[in-house]
């Protein structure tokens, strides 16, 4: 049996899956990216071979994705974590056309095709608004632990209307809602508002084309979740995987290069 | 004697100001403006007046300026911090034809004419690249106080490139940096390096004319004002020591004495 890994190095945090010839999933691990970005990969995909009870000559290829790709010592390639969020996604919900990974620095939009190839794509890569660190940077001015922002937001009975764009000075304004008197819930809500009326405005700039498929850590937040729903007007996708897509994605394309790397083999023998 | 108070609530600092009609500054204060504008603006009046050993009832006219100048409770009235800053960096400096005002959370410039009017402006407060928030942001990254960013800085021999698009991304940036070997000191360097590369282009955007008067609490660090020098490739005017952050304040108070002068001529006629 041959197995495949994908290890995805994001800013935030590092991901590593490792598949079986059949693509199901048989290990994985979450980890800190912090500052040694090639210690993180090498801990991740460790982590990943415990998961899975296997030694890594067991596993026959690596890609590396993210934006740390080129720092994955041990992997054989490299993929952009655009064409594995997409390939990830595609591979869980086969009728996605659309996906949105919003991550803790970037927010990317991506159209694919029915195959999961990239037909366009749109992202901040200049300014993190609209990226999980708004997120963040509200969480630490309120003290909410990251992963109980979303079910303080659904909470919300009157939603306040964020009017920063810099993730740096929401900090500041979320606190001065609090000042005025807002409830915790009601500011959580404008924040999870602004954050999906930023993602849509990145979506509508490829063509928001169903199914639309959501994933990357901010997936998680069951009030993002809601909120992105609310402002595209339908149900996005959310897979139990959503953090791991792209290292999915990245673990399915190493499966692919096995298989090719297989094929001439077979084309000689018949 | 007639005397009037210019009070200015900034992003980041609220300064106040009592002037006597030789227009000297006979009482100054300056502190971190917080959340509750109104409260801050009183505390920090009260202290003003204390210092100078004056009542309220002796102060003739009070001028508030600033982002919260609406929110001063005792104000006669309010003035755009534009309008105070021409006023009082022509004041300091006659033949001022453009303002750069970099603040904590705000960047700003303007061109007056020979009288002292803005004829043109452009401002930036909807991102922390281009304004003190990113010199915050870089020092804290690298474990020093906003206090410490210029005694850090002085000791810079080179600057290293910082991108400066985004205050959350120059994080990365930073520890990037850091993890090669580059010095705190000339990583903050580079942060002044881009930040000062913004101001520029936006005192482009108004078609700046010297002179140049820099102000705001910024401007206190001796290493901005080099480097906006040598980009300019012109000589610039700063007001002296911490009156570089009481310029906009004293345009309020100076003003203020104005406004007088014009209500009792107004009453001479009738």
């Amino acid at each position: 049996m041959a197995y495949a890994a994908g290890v995805d190095v994001g800013s935030t945090q590092t991901k590593a899956i490792i598949i079986n010839e059949a693509e199901r999933i048989i290990g994985r691990a979450l980890i800190d990216t912090g500052a040694n970005v090639v210690m993180a990969a090498e801990r991740a995909f460790a982590e990943a071979l415990k998961s899975a009870s296997i030694q890594e000559p067991e596993v026959e290829y690596v890609i590396g994705t993210g934006y740390g790709r080129y720092r994955v010592s041990f992997g054989n390639a490299q993929v952009t974590e655009i064409s594995c969020h997409g390939r990830g996604a595609v591979h869980i919900f086969p009728r996605t056309r659309t996906v949105l990974d919003m991550g803790g620095q970037d927010t990317k939009a991506i159209r694919v095709s029915p195959t999961g190839e990239i037909l366009d794509f749109c992202m901040n890569d200049k300014c993190a608004a609209g990226t999980g660190r708004f997120l963040g940077a509200a969480a630490a001015a309120l003290e909410i632990p990251l992963n109980e922002l979303g079910s303080y937001a659904l909470r919300a009975e009157r939603p306040v209307r964020i009017s920063t764009t810099c993730t740096v000075f929401a900090e500041s304004e979320v606190l001065s809602w609090l000042g005025k008197g807002k409830k915790i819930e009601d500011i959580l809500l404008g924040v999870h508002q602004s954050i999906a009326a930023r993602s849509v405005g990145l979506l509508r700039r490829v063509g928001i084309e169903e199914e639309v498929t959501f994933t990357g850590g901010v997936a998680r937040n069951i009030g993002m979740i809601e909120a992105i729903n609310k402002a595209l007007g339908l149900k996005v996708n959310v897979s139990e995987e959503s953090h791991f897509m792209g290292a999915l994605g990245a673990a399915l394309f190493a499966l692919d290069h096995i298989r090719a790397s297989r094929a001439p083999a077979a084309v000689v023998e018949a | 004697m007639t005397l009037t108070a210019g009070i200015d609530v900034g992003s980041t600092y609220t300064k106040a100001l009592i002037l006597n009609d030789d227009y000297q500054i006979i009482s100054r204060a300056l502190t971190n403006t917080g959340f509750k504008l109104a409260e801050t603006s009183w505390r920090l009046y009260e202290q003003v007046l204390a210092q100078a050993g004056l009542q309220k009832d002796k102060i003739a006219y009070v001028v508030a300026t600033g982002f919260g100048r609406h929110l001063v409770p005792f104000s006669n009235v309010a003035v755009t911090d534009l309008t105070a800053s021409a006023r009082g960096a022509t004041f300091l400096f006659p033949n001022t034809r453009t303002i750069l005002d970099v603040g904590g959370q705000t960047m700003k410039a303007s061109r007056l004419d020979a009288h002292a009017r803005v004829k043109s402006f452009r401002l930036n407060d909807k991102c922390a690249a281009g304004t003190g928030a990113f010199l915050e942001k870089t020092a804290h990254y690298m474990g020093f106080t906003t206090e410490e960013i210029g005694p850090l800085v002085a000791t810079s021999k080179e600057p290293v490139p910082i991108s400066g698009v985004c205050a959350v991304f120059a994080e990365s940036e930073v520890i990037n940096q850091l993890s090669l070997g580059s010095a705190p000191a000339d990583i903050m360097h580079g942060a002044i390096v881009s930040l000062v590369d913004r101001s520029v282009q936006l005192m482009k955007r108004v078609q700046m004319e010297p002179e140049f008067t820099l102000i705001g609490g910024i401007l206190r660090f001796e290493t901005m004002i080099r480097v906006v020098r040598q980009h300019l490739k012109a000589e610039v005017n700063v007001p002296e020591g911490d009156l570089v952050q009481f310029t906009t304040a004293l345009g309020a108070a100076i003003l203020g004495h104005q406004r007088l002068r014009k209500l009792r001529e107004q009453y001479q006629q009738r």
